[in-house]
């Protein structure tokens, strides 16, 4: 398996109309995106785009339709040029790729998942995951065997002679991330790719990604307008309102200190209970606390204040992975915290 | 008031020049460049001659039996299978065989040459809209240029014979082929292709893998209509020397034989009904998997 890469977007710029290059210094300059359409007749897509994604990270962009976030992440694999601008992985510079360069890096390096699956409907379910194998020339024995193995870890195991038609669409984006898998690419592409899902049937596909990220360790970029989508699965949110980002950060971050009242308005609904850590909350270990039960730092502000309630006390001492404590966490900062103030000065 | 009453047109003599001064043009180009055109076309002559000795020279009880086989690879469908046979036999009784055999002969060489000419025409037509806005009054003439019009050039170039009237049963015939793929590949769902593109498929990867086959069920809609419309110019290119059922039907016109005529009619339509019915059912068993595949 390959090692993760990362990925650098920077000043990335992309306007959409008849000759975008001649908007770019005045977008620049800080026109907004009302003017240059009303005065221009150009749309403003992305502005001044700047994200660093660690290589094997699931990095979260997250907006609403039309803030740019489609848009953002088919730079990521050229299927749109962008105005001005570079998304550098492994060194080189993606925009700069010539045709077959970027071929050879799309079959390589990325590999991509769609909102509406995208499924090739006259294929099996076996010939759409390996089309990625296909078209890179591998035999077909070889190719099958592969696509077997994805078919069978995302659960589709039995249905790989039948056609998408005949499949569920929580079934068919089975389909469409095995096809993803199987090419054993880097990077993951996820666009939009369980928003039209169910409910249930997205929180378990959700729970399927994380699986197999322990396993793979891919770096993910995944979009998706869904809030509580992207607080359970990012390591890293990306905010990103009419082509620009207001706000990057963990989702800790973003919940306990939103940049703006646009994000806060956004996060107000969250249940933090469940988003927050113990680590977020707590306050720097105290003398006289020895004796106070204990609470992992990854555990979930809910879980804490069960914790105090079923133990009748007011402090927990808070221990990292090695069992070394860290911290306590009091009874107040996490009721001010669950109940939507912001982490208490330190 | 003469001037309203008739449209002022040019001078008489005027026109009369023109159309002999064209004319002329046309009778020396025909003379110094009919022999290198006849030899350009003459592999269509080795193409009809193949189709028809296979058709008129393999024992009837073999047609029937692989038109029977087509039906049912195509259709599935018993009721199609004994239809198509029954039509042949009806046509056979009443002694059309031959006749029948050279129409089947010209349709399908018309057919397979429509194809190779209308398909990568088609495919450039989807890719170019600069070539569409040329073709598209092209093919609006081919449509609806009476056929006798251009039979007139065609038969000054090449004489009277099977080659002339297939190229004037493919003029006919040609456009839906080309309107039909260009409509089928601009109909393919730009998100596949977009998944394609993703994947890192090449041009012809794209074309071959997504467009030709999520275009396909448009595409034998549009040789169906091919078909049909080649069998309804055989008639018509019966005139310079194209035989099968149109040579009888024309000479039921020029002598009023009624009876004659409506065989030979009725035998146009049941190959028609076959033709139409089989590749139906293939089209329609091609889309099987088709539906939209969104959940």
């Amino acid at each position: 398996m390959a090692d993760p890469i990362g990925i650098e977007i920077r000043n990335l710029y992309k306007i959409f109309g008849p000759t975008p290059a001649a908007y770019v210094d005045a977008v620049r300059a800080g026109m907004t995106k009302a003017e240059l359409q009303a005065n221009h007749g150009h749309v403003l897509g992305l502005r001044d785009i700047n994200i660093s994604i660690t290589p094997g990270s699931i990095q979260v962009i997250m907006g609403l339709s039309g803030s740019g976030k489609s848009t953002l992440i088919r730079h990521i694999n050229r299927l749109i040029d962008p105005t001005t601008g570079e998304i550098e992985i492994e060194g080189r510079n993606v925009v700069d790729m010539s045709q077959d360069e970027l071929r050879e890096f799309r079959r390589h390096k990325t590999a991509m998942v769609f909102q509406k699956f995208a499924l090739l409907p006259h294929r099996t379910v076996l010939d759409n995951a390996a089309y990625g194998l296909e078209v890179q020339g591998i035999p077909e024995a070889e190719r099958y065997r592969t696509a077997m193995r994805w078919i069978e870890r995302v659960g589709l195991k039995g249905f790989e002679k039948n056609y998408p038609s005949q499949l569920s669409g929580g079934m068919q984006q089975r389909v469409g991330l095995a096809r993803a898998l199987a090419n054993d690419a880097p990077i993951l592409l996820m666009d939009e790719a369980y928003s039209a899902l169910d409910p249930l049937i997205r929180y378990d596909m959700q729970t399927v990604l994380l699986d197999l990220q322990q396993e793979v360790r891919k770096t993910i970029v995944f979009i998706t307008h869904d809030l509580d989508e992207a607080l359970r699965i990012g390591d890293r949110i990306a905010l990103l309102r009419d082509g620009l980002v207001i706000q990057q950060g963990s989702a800790q971050d973003i919940v306990l200190r939103p940049a703006d009242d646009y994000v806060a308005n956004f996060v107000q609904h969250v249940d933090r209970g469940k988003v927050l850590k113990v680590s977020s909350i707590m306050s720097p270990a105290q003398e006289g606390t020895g004796d106070a039960p204990r609470i992992d730092a990854n555990a979930s502000l809910a879980e804490a204040l069960r914790q105090m309630a079923e133990a009748r006390v007011q402090t927990l001492l808070v221990t990292a992975g090695d069992g070394r404590d860290v911290g306590t966490i009091q009874f107040d900062n996490a009721i001010n915290a669950y109940a939507g103030g912001t982490k208490p000065a330190a | 008031m003469t001037w309203s009453t008739s449209f002022p047109q040019l001078d008489d003599s005027y026109l009369r020049d023109l159309k002999k001064v064209i004319d002329e043009a046309f009778r020396n180009f025909t003379r110094s460049y009919g022999d290198m055109i006849e030899g350009f076309f003459s592999p269509l002559q080795t193409l009809l001659i193949w189709s028809e000795r296979l058709l008129t020279g393999t024992p009837w009880p073999i047609i029937l039996l692989v038109v029977a086989g087509l039906a049912w690879g195509a259709s599935r469908s018993w009721r199609i299978v004994v239809g198509s046979i029954l039509t042949l036999v009806l046509i056979g009784l009443f002694g059309m065989w031959e006749d029948t055999m050279k129409t089947v002969s010209m349709v399908l060489a018309a057919t397979v040459l429509s194809i190779i000419i209308g398909l990568p025409l088609g495919i450039f037509m989807a890719r170019s809209d600069r070539f569409r806005a040329v073709l598209n009054p092209v093919l609006d003439v081919m449509q609806t240029m009476p056929s006798f019009v251009y039979l007139i050039p065609v038969v000054m170039l090449l004489g009277i014979g099977k080659v002339p009237g297939l190229i004037a049963v493919v003029i006919y015939a040609l456009p839906p082929m080309i309107r039909l793929t260009n409509l089928g590949i601009r109909q393919v769902d730009p998100e596949v292709l977009e998944a394609a593109d993703a994947f890192g498929s090449s041009a012809w990867q794209k074309l071959v893998k997504a467009e030709l086959p999520l275009a396909l069920p448009t595409i034998m809609a549009g040789i169906n209509q091919t078909i049909m419309m080649a069998l309804a110019m055989v008639v018509i290119a019966s005139m310079i020397g194209v035989q099968g059922l149109g040579q009888p039907v024309l000479r039921a016109i020029n002598n009023q034989y009624f009876t004659l005529g409506v065989f030979n009619g009725f035998a146009i339509v049941g190959i028609a009904i076959l033709f139409d019915r089989i590749s139906q059912a293939w089209g329609k068993r091609l889309q099987k998997h088709r539906e939209a595949s969104h959940g």
